[in-house]
């Protein structure tokens, strides 16, 4: 499918590469932003990946927006040829799935929800067909996630569950947005999960919370010294159950700066990928814990 | 050097012209919602255009200076004070050690930018001086001053007092505000008829209208084309897989109520967005009170250009004037 393009205001170039979720068009949509960057167009000041599409912040002073289109325009022939394979981090997110935390907020928030009655733990696993909450928990945690766009607020990742589409969980978002939401928050809107990095508003269902930290302004936090954003585009992301023992101990060593996320460096490639979803995904599991 | 905060006003915070470089990471540019106003006010009182002032909306803050200072009050029509003497806005103005400074109720427009000589002197943060409250970053700790603190003060100097800013340099909305659109983005989504309304009608600000987004109200409801939500994307036909969201674009939750991006909007998300407000009328968005009755203007991508040289021009101007 080409792209579309579209001006947003005299700054803003705007790149769809799909208007539906697919991790085809996440790769061609990061190809084609890494594209740009590194062709440094003059003029332009900034590249955001998003999910299935990316957005150029340019300067009209310096090069013109047609000029500008056409430099973008002939880089999607190239990124369509590019190989679907990046070097990326495989990192394990632990999560305390339906915490008190989560559940106090989306009590306060009931009105504002599809199933006042129930949790929202309830009405996604029953939305998605599955007969107890711990079957959903499960598949949640059960394949890996590619974060496909870090942005909204500080830091947040969108995450895409590599899966088969027929397996992908699918919810709808509140119907009205709540004004809260814990920070940590591991929650799930249309197709993509998040973690909500800081405390806010949002309108995700919400699942669980994660002792560790994804966004730290002070940078005191053990593995946010360098930089105070966790996520990059492309990052592949485990989710592994906690209890609420784990969570205090976790939470324990994130304050004694002694937590220390496994994260591995791996390759991804798409085409691999895309022939055995679950065989590749135990790869990069084994890669994960070294087995 | 130092300003003393005695009071508040309502939401004032350090602001310079924004941290650019992190959109990508939802880190948005932040930076004074009137940036035009911002840089007069720098200019006034010598400093370079993007050091670190106050902005304050609807309500100013009361402030003791502990040492002598050159200020300017620009933006918004809200007089202000020294030791309750009345003074003017747009001007360079001494302040004495011990002085306090104050605000009368606003008269039109929404936010004042306050510049000291020498700025506001808190570390920078990813390259800015500017609050972002959600992401507690920037400014003094991440948040809105308070009263009670004590705002750092860099070395400035005291020559220029009594400069003043011409009338027809003042940059502010009339009435009703026209908002200039570069329709995009999502545009093709909306029905023909719904497209011409969105022009056609009046809307007014709504009183949700902040750092993040400026929200209208008044004109009718949005129709969409029909087609099958894309995979991903939510049932609404607001809905679409979440993208980047530029600067100013208008997103339309719903299809009832528009919503113009600001400086501290979210980088990101899953509302169809119908274009753009052209960069030479962001600041103008900064000085809408609610209520006020406004007008969307459709423009071509060379108007919007002519309208961005015009504002170049124009802080050129301002730049000569003040040289």
């Amino acid at each position: 499918m080409p792209a579309r393009f579209t001006f947003g205001g005299d700054e803003h170039l705007f790149v769809e590469c799909s208007d539906e979720m697919s991790l085809e068009a996440f790769f061609k949509s990061l190809s084609m932003a890494r594209g740009v960057r590194e062709s440094a167009i003059r003029g332009v000041t900034e590249v955001c990946p998003a999910n299935a599409s990316f957005q150029i912040k340019f300067d009209p002073d310096r090069i013109k927006p047609d000029d500008l289109l056409r430099e973008v325009r002939a880089i999607e022939g190239a990124a369509e040829k590019a190989e679907p394979v990046i070097t990326t981090r495989i990192v394990e997110i632990p999560v305390f799935y339906n915490d008190p935390w989560t559940h106090e907020t989306l009590m306060r928030f009931r009105e504002r929800h599809q199933e006042p009655t129930g949790t929202d733990l309830d009405y996604a696993a029953r939305v998605n067909g599955y007969g107890a909450v711990q079957d959903f928990i499960s598949a949640h945690a059960g394949s890996p996630w590619f974060v496909s766009m870090v942005g909204f607020v500080a830091g947040l990742p969108f995450m895409y569950q590599m899966v088969e589409r027929q397996r992908q969980i699918e919810v709808p978002k509140y119907l009205r947005p709540r004004t809260d939401t814990p920070r940590l928050t591991v929650g799930h809107g249309g197709c993509f999960g998040c973690i909500y990095s800081v405390r806010g508003a949002g309108g995700y269902q919400m699942f669980g919370i994660t002792p560790m930290p994804i966004f730290d302004p002070t940078q005191s936090t053990s593995y946010l010294r360098d930089f105070m954003v966790f996520f990059r585009p492309g990052d592949i992301v485990k989710f592994r159950p906690i209890d609420r023992d784990g969570y205090d101990q976790a939470v324990e060593d994130v304050d004694k700066g002694r937590f220390a996320p496994p994260i591995r460096e791996v390759s991804f490639d798409l085409r691999q990928y895309q022939a055995d979803i679950d065989g590749y995904n135990a790869k990069l599991e084994g890669a994960l814990y070294g087995h | 050097m130092a300003i003393k905060v005695l009071h508040h006003g309502l939401s004032t915070t350090i602001q310079d012209l924004g941290r650019p470089g992190y959109f990508h990471l939802g880190i948005p540019v932040g930076g004074a919602m009137d940036r035009y106003a911002m840089r007069a006010a720098n200019l006034l009182v010598g400093n370079d255009e993007g050091a670190a002032g106050l902005e304050a909306v609807f309500m100013g803050p009361k402030l003791e200076f502990l040492d002598d200072a050159l200020i300017a009050v620009t933006g918004a029509d809200m007089p202000v004070r020294i030791d309750n003497e009345l003074q003017p806005g747009w001007t360079a103005l001494r302040v004495r050690a011990g002085q306090t400074v104050s605000f009368d109720f606003l008269k039109s427009g929404a936010r004042i930018y306050i510049a000291v000589s020498g700025g506001i002197d808190v570390p920078e943060a990813l390259g800015s001086r500017s609050t972002y409250v959600i992401g507690a970053l920037g400014g003094l700790n991440g948040r809105a001053i308070a009263a009670g603190d004590e705002l750092p003060v860099g070395f400035g100097s005291m020559a220029g007092a009594g400069r003043s800013v011409a009338e027809e340099l003042r940059r502010k909305p009339g009435a009703p505000a026209e908002l200039r659109v570069l329709p995009g983005l999502y545009w093709d989504r909306l029905t023909e008829e719904t497209k011409r309304n969105f022009f056609a009608d009046q809307w007014k600000v709504a009183p949700e209208a902040d750092r993040m987004g400026y929200r209208f109200r008044g004109g009718r409801k949005l129709e969409f084309v029909e087609r099958k939500q894309p995979f991903g994307a939510g049932s609404d036909p607001s809905n679409i897989v979440d993208s980047c969201y530029p600067y100013g674009s208008i997103q339309v939750p719903g299809g009832t109520e528009p919503i113009i991006l600001h400086r501290d909007a979210v980088s990101g998300g899953g509302y169809f967005m119908l274009g753009t407000v052209i960069s030479a009328d962001m600041d103008l968005i900064a000085q809408l009170q609610p209520h006020t009755p406004t007008q969307f203007i459709e423009v071509t991508m060379d108007q919007a250009l002519a309208a961005r040289a015009d504002r170049q021009a124009l802080a050129a101007r301002l730049r000569a004037a003040l040289a």
